[in-house]
């Protein structure tokens, strides 16, 4: 195979359609039809030239267009198959996800779970399948770009008969004065913003070919975004962690290296209130029963003065106080605390009082802070109650013993033991909500159950992510792109001189209806016959 | 000519397989991966025992240090724990050193523990979660093995035998 | 100013309905001249263009009650969706003068109104989430993108009453006829669910769901397939014909029973008095229609539409994703399926650019890319639960 010499004495690269040049048509094949096909520009497609070795297969698979198609078709299957039964994440964590799926869904879901859909959107093929997208996107986007540029770059003004003959807007005609109909065609377009070439009397107005650009800068932004995508897996990018802090406790914000802390002043939930807020809601709100309006926990951001170890009781500066909200984070450096659980009144303090059982006489109070109990409680005047065990999670286990779930006090049980002057041994009892065990016969003396203290708990997001960037441009390139590929439209009109008639031909990318109004009011008074739209002729010849 | 778009394509292909290859690879990795590897210096710390008195791990450079972390609610760090206090007796004096990090619970809960199953070695308590964040820790128990140099040595996850137990500390002994 | 608001969208639903009549008019008035539309479907433009301003309207006197801007439930949307609609039509319409598409696109934006007005439609305070100003920005760009793309499927209708030929056997007319049934359907819906409310049928159930809890249920219908273990304990009210198992909602089943019985007899009723296809009875309209002029309107929607809905449904939501949820992406069932329409549209645009798909094929898929719409308006928010759904309740 050679490059093809033109008549024009143009040389073409292989596989080259139409001249780059004149536009006179190279292809045997093409030479039969009535319209040019003008994808590309009738360029030539490099990769379809060659199919050699392996590499050039690999590549002439990604870079076609309808392996394209299919696997954009296929990732749109495959993901839409993903929500017809919740994924793994969002499935309530109540029992493994194995038994959830066949307990909520029957055999289907458990099919569903074997199928290994329930992770679709992190399996390996759905993975495979975005990663082929990205690789077809650059080899056809590389394979298209580049002679397209070529021939565009390389268009001469007076095109081949034969091209123009075969654009799909196209008319000949004898204007009285052919100079003077040119000279006002060529005002008319330039006022219409069209750059003008000419060469040997003919004209080529062209405008907006940068649209042409459009879909590659849109794929250049598809695969900064891409790549974006895949950098949230190196190390260190990017950072998911939960961080459970009750009212008033101050606690390390993981994954800064202990550098920062935070404090949680006080959680906040409201609701909407019939009387208080916007009375148009009333009806809605009687309908819901309750309608959540605030999530917001009030905390205060630290940051560790000078190099302690970790352990070591840190010097902390206070950074900001800050209400961090649903919809509004607390960001710091690169991190960005968000609101997004809570758990209200978990016990903090249980109270007791040291009571006669007959008599009902009491012997003192004593408060238990269940997050950080005493050995022992001293009431004065020889009463005590000593802490022998403490379940902050309690339940019986398989042997009955008392044991604890957690650590965290949802259940809190005791067991004490109550000194009395007359009781000097002490009387054990085990103490648990609604619940009282004296293990060793009846007691004389108990400790009834006076009151509870709560606090609410709140649960923040901790989220690092430095691929947003690369995310974000990746997003604003594409958008450049798409906007510059369908909000302007390349458009071309060609005049030519043909043995005394004029020729006119037009051809844009889309919208030939605006194309057809420009070329109208362009050749309006000159004289030049506005040119027919061959293909609506030949349809309606059709039906 | 040809021989160069050749090359042009091997490498572009290549770098797009790298890339795909790394990603899966990351992705499915992604579950592994320890705060504190294998072969790394373990991150020093400072926390006081049940008697007050404050263990630095750099202190205890040059001797082994079999680091866990539990809960009293953890039932398998209830099961090896008397093991562990056996095996302690036993390395104690060959410089291997036991260090047991609890994850943050009272005093109490600690203290009637450890005198449930008369632990010899010291217990620490992390309060305020440092320590835990430092190494990454969950789920429990999770043991460290550190080196006379403070490298670790290993990491493990889940429940130990006495034998086990016996081994790593005889792996570390200085 | 509540009611204010609803009377200028019951204001906005009539002219509507009379500027369809005026533009089905238009083609039918023998007097037109070959340039430009004619006086009816001018009349039918001025119409629509009233209507719009109606039901712009009613979403700012609802925006000025609320407090915020009514796009934060599903009655909300689907009416924004409707005179997003309407107002891409006009756009369009102004550029290409061909009333046949108000014939399409408005009863399309009724149906939609009235589809909407099914819902609840009181004013509800916003959730946590939803404060925050992207719920304007982000839902009415995607609404308005996609109410674009759904021109697309008007003008893709249009070409395949016309193109389809409907005197032989064939899966085009099988499958167009399929797309009119559907549109049949949703209009049974609205007339069933509407009468019934009308009348104020209420039916309560004792229940027991999937996780076994005893539960009351209050159907809307007369029960058709009655839920798991359910006994009706309204009295004098129609019995179940049939028991579902607990893993089927069968509250929804039942409606979606109704809609499709309704829709098959308004269907046979259709077919009885036109005696012929819907798709044939239609194919008078569009006679002398231009297929490349629609072909290039349905072309133009896409692209057109496509950026914006992209910029909506896709950016704006990552963003807003971003700052509510702590991650821009996250699989929800509605995010997934604004990917899945993002992906046949650019199916569509590179199967038409490099694969040359025009005309007939090119027209399925505009039809094709509206069902996704679709699905994602109304199944999504049903059927799949996910973090949108409160859209949906």
């Amino acid at each position: 195979m050679k490059e093809v010499k033109c008549d024009c004495g143009h040389v073409n690269p292989i596989g080259t359609i139409l001249c780059e040049s004149c536009g006179k048509v190279l292809e045997e094949k093409e030479k039969d039809n009535k319209l040019l096909d003008m994808r590309y520009e009738g360029s030539a497609r490099r990769s379809q030239t060659y199919n050699k070795t392996i590499i050039d297969k690999i590549w002439n698979f990604f870079s076609s267009v309808k392996v394209g198609v299919w696997l954009i078709v296929i990732t749109l299957i495959a993901s839409a198959v993903g929500t017809i039964l919740p994924q793994e994440m969002y499935i309530p964590p109540i029992m493994p996800a194995a038994e959830y799926y066949e307990d909520q869904y029957g055999w289907i879901g458990k099919l569903y779970y074997d199928l290994g859909f329930h992770n679709l959107y992190s399996s390996w093929w759905y993975l495979i399948l975005i990663a082929s997208i990205g690789i077809s996107l650059v080899i056809c986007s590389l394979d298209r770009v580049v002679p397209l540029y070529r021939a565009l770059n390389k268009q001469k003004v007076s095109r081949h008969e034969s091209y123009l003959q075969r654009q799909r807007v196209f008319g000949a005609s004898q204007p009285e004065d052919t100079d003077k109909a040119f000279t006002m065609a060529k005002e008319k377009l330039k006022s219409k913003k069209y750059s003008i070439r000419e060469e040997n009397g003919n004209i080529l107005a062209e405008k907006g070919r940068f649209s042409r650009w459009g879909p590659y800068v849109n794929h250049v932004g598809l695969i900064i975004f891409l790549i974006g995508g895949m950098l949230r897996f190196v190390p260190g990018m990017y950072v998911d962690k939960i961080l459970w802090i009750r009212e008033g406790e101050t606690k390390v914000i993981p994954e800064t290296n202990g550098e920062y802390y935070l404090k949680n002043d006080s959680f906040i939930l409201e609701m909407y209130d019939k009387e208080k807020d916007n009375e148009v809601f009333g009806e809605a709100i009687d309908k819901a029963g309750m309608v959540a309006k605030n999530y917001q926990s009030n905390v205060t951001l630290y940051k560790k003065q000078g190099d302690t170890v970790a352990g070591e009781e840190a010097d902390l500066k206070k950074v900001k106080d800050y209400e961090v909200k649903v919809n509004k984070p607390l960001k710091f450096e690169n991190f960005a605390l968000y609101q997004v659980d809570y758990k209200l009144n978990e016990l903090n303090k249980m109270s007791f009082a040291l009571t006669n059982k007959k008599t009902g006489e009491e012997y003192g109070d004593l408060t238990v802070d269940l997050n950080r109990p005493q050995d022992e409680y001293d009431l004065g005047n020889g009463y005590k109650a000593e802490v022998v065990s403490y379940f902050p999670d309690f339940e019986f286990d398989e042997n009955g013993e008392p044991v604890t779930k957690s650590r965290i006090p949802n259940n809190p049980a005791f067991v004490f033991k109550m000194f009395t002057p007359d009781k000097p041994d002490g009387e054990i009892s085990f103490v648990a909500i609604r619940q009282t065990i004296e293990p060793f016969g009846d007691n004389e003396y108990k400790l009834a159950f006076k009151g509870i203290d709560t606090k609410n708990v709140s649960a923040l997001t901790v989220r690092k992510d430095l691929t947003l960037w690369i995310i974000a441009l990746g997003g604003v390139i594409f958008m450049i792109g798409v906007a510059q590929g369908s909000y302007w439209n390349h458009r071309r009109i060609w005049l030519r001189r043909v043995n005394g008639e004029v020729w006119v031909a037009g051809h844009t990318n889309k919208n030939w209806h605006g194309l057809k109004s420009e070329i109208e009011a362009a050749l309006d008074g000159t004289g030049i016959l506005m040119p027919e739209d061959q293909l609506q002729n030949q349809s309606e010849k059709k039906s | 000519m040809k021989k160069q778009r050749l090359v042009m394509r091997t490498v572009i292909l290549l770098v797009l397989g790298a890339a795909v290859a790394y990603t899966l690879y990351a992705n499915f990795t992604k579950d592994k991966i320890q705060k504190v590897a294998v072969g790394e210096k373990a991150p020093d710390f400072v926390l006081t025992d049940m008697d007050g008195n404050k263990h630095k791990l750099s202190d205890y450079e040059g001797q082994g240090v079999f680091l866990n972390f539990w809960g009293t609610w953890c039932k398998p760090c209830e099961k090896e724990m008397p093991y562990m206090n056996n095996q302690y007796e036993q390395f104690k004096d060959e410089g291997v050193h036991v260090l047991a990090v609890n994850v943050g619970e009272t005093d109490l809960a600690v203290n009637k523990f450890s005198e449930r199953y008369d632990l010899a070695f010291p217990i620490v308590i992390d309060k305020d979660g440092q320590v835990q964040s430092a190494y990454g820790i969950n789920p429990l128990p999770a043991t460290f093995l550190i080196d006379k140099d403070g490298k670790v040595v290993k990491y493990i996850t889940g429940e130990m035998t006495e034998e086990t137990i016996k081994s790593y500390m005889e792996q570390i002994k200085p | 100013m509540v009611t204010i608001s609803s009377n200028l969208l019951y204001t906005a639903f009539i002219l509507y309905l009379i500027a369809t009549v005026f533009f089905a008019g238009s083609i039918k008035d023998k007097n037109r001249t070959k340039q430009g539309p004619n006086r009816w479907a001018s009349i039918g433009l001025w119409i629509s263009i009233i209507g719009f301003a109606a039901h712009l309207g009613y979403f700012i006197t609802r925006w000025i009650a609320a407090g915020h801007a009514p796009v934060s439930n599903l009655f909300e949307f689907t009416t924004f969706f409707g005179m997003s609609l309407v107002g891409a039509f006009i756009v369009i319409y102004l550029i290409y003068k061909t009333p046949i598409l108000g014939v399409f696109t408005l009863p399309v934006a009724l149906l939609m109104i009235a589809y909407a007005s099914m819902f609840p439609r009181e004013v509800s305070p916003l959730i946590p989430a939803l404060q925050s100003d992207w719920l304007h920005i982000h839902v009415t760009t995607a609404a308005v993108g996609q109410a674009i793309l759904a021109v697309s499927f008007a003008a893709g209708l249009i070409y395949l009453v016309k193109s389809v030929d409907q005197t032989k056997q064939s899966k085009q007319r099988f499958w167009l006829e399929a797309v009119m049934f559907g549109l049949v359907c949703t209009l049974g819906f609205i007339i069933i669910s509407s009468s019934f409310s009308a009348s104020g049928y209420k039916a309560e159930f004792n229940w027991i769901d999937k996780n076994g809890q005893e539960d009351v249920l209050e159907y809307h219908m007369p029960a058709l397939t009655g839920p798991h273990e359910g006994k009706l304990i309204t009295k004098g009210k129609f019995e179940p014909l049939a028991e579902m198992p607990a893993i089927i909602n069968a509250k929804k089943l039942n409606t979606v029973l109704w809609s499709l019985a309704s829709g098959v007899l308004l269907y046979l009723a259709l077919r009885l008095v036109l005696r012929k296809r819907v798709g044939a009875a239609l194919q008078p309209l569009v006679k002398n229609i231009n297929l490349d002029l629609v072909d290039e309107i349905a072309y133009r929607s896409v692209l057109i539409g496509f950026p914006v809905f992209t910029l909506g449904a896709l950016i704006f939501a990552m963003i807003w994703a971003q700052i509510a949820w702590t991650r821009f992406w996250g699989w929800d069932p509605k995010e997934v399926w604004a990917l899945i329409t993002f992906l046949f549209y650019a199916a569509y645009l590179h199967l038409r650019l490099s694969k040359g798909w025009h005309g007939e094929k090119s027209a399925w898929l505009a039809v094709i890319g509206f069902i996704i719409i679709m699905f994602n308006l109304v199944a999504v928010n049903l059927v799949i639960a996910g973090l949108h759904s409160y859209a949906g309740s």
